[in-house]
């Protein structure tokens, strides 16, 4: 049985531009995520990984097809579900009427839980938020807001952790703790599911990965075996002056730093002569293996094409 | 690689969760059911107990302002029945208005604070259904107005003690009322998408309906026309069986008030229930 289950799931909403047409957010997915896995959803924003959470959280219902979590379908049987899912939202939201404790403990009865105050003090103990069980939720800042949430969807133990991009706008030592956090949990049984813009974070913790573009998975795989099947090596440099159409269109640019796939010297070679033909300078050249962000960028611009008249 | 030992131990911890014994949920889903239940109605109830200065202790000052300034001017004017005073006639319209107002405002608030700040997504993430939900809210908004009327009932004895010739109508009618303007506040609070549209609401249904309801007169002092328009407005069972349990006297029978409060709380509760139901507005 797998932890999470999407089959031919799609869904539609009015288009923002014309209210007469609708757009498709998610077509057709399928997928399974296995007990025990780290798995992350990635793509691009818009690509469809918040319809998708939604929708096994129950805060979006689909068009056609089904989702389930530990077997127990997401509209069919939903009290189940969703006591098998702790689902960790995007925005900072927060109850301001009371305190970090009192947040907990409704959280928790709402599951059917009383009297859950030692997992509750061992969140806060974890989190870094035990000196601010009876504070107020409003008098915390974004990171602590962030971590508040986190040990909201823990609270009532669930199996299947979703976390939709759980460290946006969050400092790099908040991003640590909660990375060790999650990946502790997920040593200990817990499946989690995760959608992230960082993909450094993707490629360290996600066992296997989705792409997502325009609705429709582009690519699933084991981290490892997308990284292998990418180009080896990527040409990275920097330069003054703008890139030449026929170069830049085949480069990741970042500011002035330019990076290209690369699968041999002689391919290296000739983007070098391309850049001093162009008049140009390339500074600090180095040659470095190729990461997820990599794959990312060739799979997005692969599948470019066939996904970009996707409304209708 | 992780080795046997430690796959083997990931692996128990798998089975055990998916087998819900990590899971520290209680024996039966249905009490856990009534857990969830309860803790929503706990959690409404703190919602406005936290700022009763406003929720609870203003109505009560305004209640007692219009008792003061309709009483002083119009005591020796106006006669509603023959063996009671102007002020003592008020005292039932006034405490049940209070009710209504304070119910709908409670469940009405709730709901479009929690959507409009996003917290309603806690909620909604829970495996509480759509009759959790409806209960807690109107349990809770009964709570409230309830506790406010109480409020008023007990300020307005400092100026007249009305008698209290039928109890069980004064509990049944206050208790009715304030679910049906629970149930509206629950159906006003889903509808809104901006604390404009809420104000609306209030402003140009709830209030014109209560004032018109005979909350400061009797009906029988008004002339036919407005007579049968007064006989439309539910609002008006309300008051005037709540009022007979004082008086044992009313402008209808307390049996024909009963009847038509509890169609009027029927018809909100199935609308209510049908759309947290669906979801309106709350989930896509």
């Amino acid at each position: 049985m797998p932890a999470i289950s999407f089959q031919s799931v799609s869904k539609s909403y009015p288009s923002p531009r014309s209210p007469h047409k609708t757009f498709l957010a998610l077509d057709q997915v399928s997928l399974d995520v296995e007990q025990g896995e780290f798995f992350g959803l990635l793509g691009p924003n818009g690509a469809g990984k918040t319809t998708m959470i939604s929708i096994l959280a129950g805060l979006s219902r689909a068009d056609a097809g089904s989702a389930s979590v530990m077997g127990s379908d997401v509209v069919r049987d939903f009290a189940q579900a969703r006591r098998n899912l702790g689902v960790v939202p995007q925005e900072l939201v927060f109850d301001p009427f009371f305190n970090v404790r009192e947040a907990l403990r409704f959280q928790s009865g709402y599951f059917g839980i009383p009297n859950n105050d030692a997992w509750i003090d061992e969140l806060l103990e974890s989190l870094g938020l035990a000196d601010k069980a009876n504070a107020n939720t409003r008098q915390l800042s974004g990171g602590m807001k962030r971590r508040l949430l986190l040990a909201q969807a823990l609270v009532h133990k669930p199996p299947v952790i979703v976390l939709d991009e759980p460290t946006a706008g969050v400092d790099v030592e908040l991003r640590q703790t909660l990375w060790k956090f999650i990946a502790r949990l997920n040593r200990q049984g817990h499946t989690v599911l995760l959608t992230t813009h960082y993909l450094e974070e993707a490629e360290a913790l996600c066992g296997r990965v989705a792409m997502l573009k325009s609705g429709r998975v582009v690519a699933l795989a084991r981290t490892s075996e997308l990284l292998k099947a990418a180009s080896s090596n990527v040409l990275r440099f920097k330069v003054d002056a703008e890139l030449p159409e026929s170069l830049a269109s085949r480069a990741r640019i970042t500011g002035r730093i330019v990076q290209f796939p690369a699968h041999d010297a002689l391919e290296i070679e000739r983007y070098l002569a391309a850049v001093r033909e162009a008049g140009l300078q390339a500074q600090d050249v180095e040659i470095r293996k190729a990461d997820l962000e990599d794959v990312f960028v060739d799979v997005m611009s692969r599948n470019h094409e066939e996904a970009t008249d996707h409304a209708r | 690689m992780s080795c046997p030992a430690t796959m083997k131990k990931r692996q128990t911890m798998r089975d055990e969760l998916s087998a819900g014994i990590v899971l520290a949920a209680p024996a039966g889903h249905a009490n856990a059911a009534m857990i969830g239940w309860r803790t929503l109605f706990y959690k409404e109830v703190l919602r406005f107990w936290r700022v009763g200065f406003q929720t609870v202790g203003a109505p009560v000052l305004t209640a007692i302002l219009y008792l003061l300034v309709f009483g002083h001017v119009l005591e020796d004017r106006v006669k509603v029945y023959d063996t009671v005073s102007y002020t003592a006639f008020l005292v039932p319209g006034l405490v049940m208005m209070s009710i209504l107002q304070n119910a709908f405002a409670n469940s009405s608030s709730s709901m479009i604070q929690s959507k409009v700040m996003g917290n309603l997504v806690f909620l909604l993430l829970t495996p509480l259904s759509h009759w959790h939900w409806f209960f807690a809210y109107v349990a809770s908004s009964v709570v409230r107005g309830v506790a406010v009327g109480v409020g008023v009932l007990l300020a307005t004895f400092w100026f007249t003690t009305p008698p209290f010739v039928a109890v069980p109508w004064i509990l049944v009618f206050a208790v009715a009322g304030a679910a049906l303007m629970g149930a509206l506040g629950l159906i006003a609070g889903l509808w809104a998408e901006k604390f404009d549209q809420l104000a609306a609401f209030q402003n140009f249904i709830v209030m014109p309906m209560t004032f018109l309801s005979g909350v400061f007169y009797s009906i029988k002092s008004l002339p036919p026309f407005w007579q049968g328009v007064s006989h439309l407005n539910p609002f008006f069972y309300m008051i005037d069986g709540f009022r007979y349990g004082f008086f044992g006297q009313s402008d209808v029978s307390p049996w024909l008030s009963l009847g038509i409060v509890t169609l009027a709380l029927a018809a909100a509760s199935a609308v209510a229930v049908q759309l947290l139901r669906s979801g309106y507005k709350i989930r896509n």
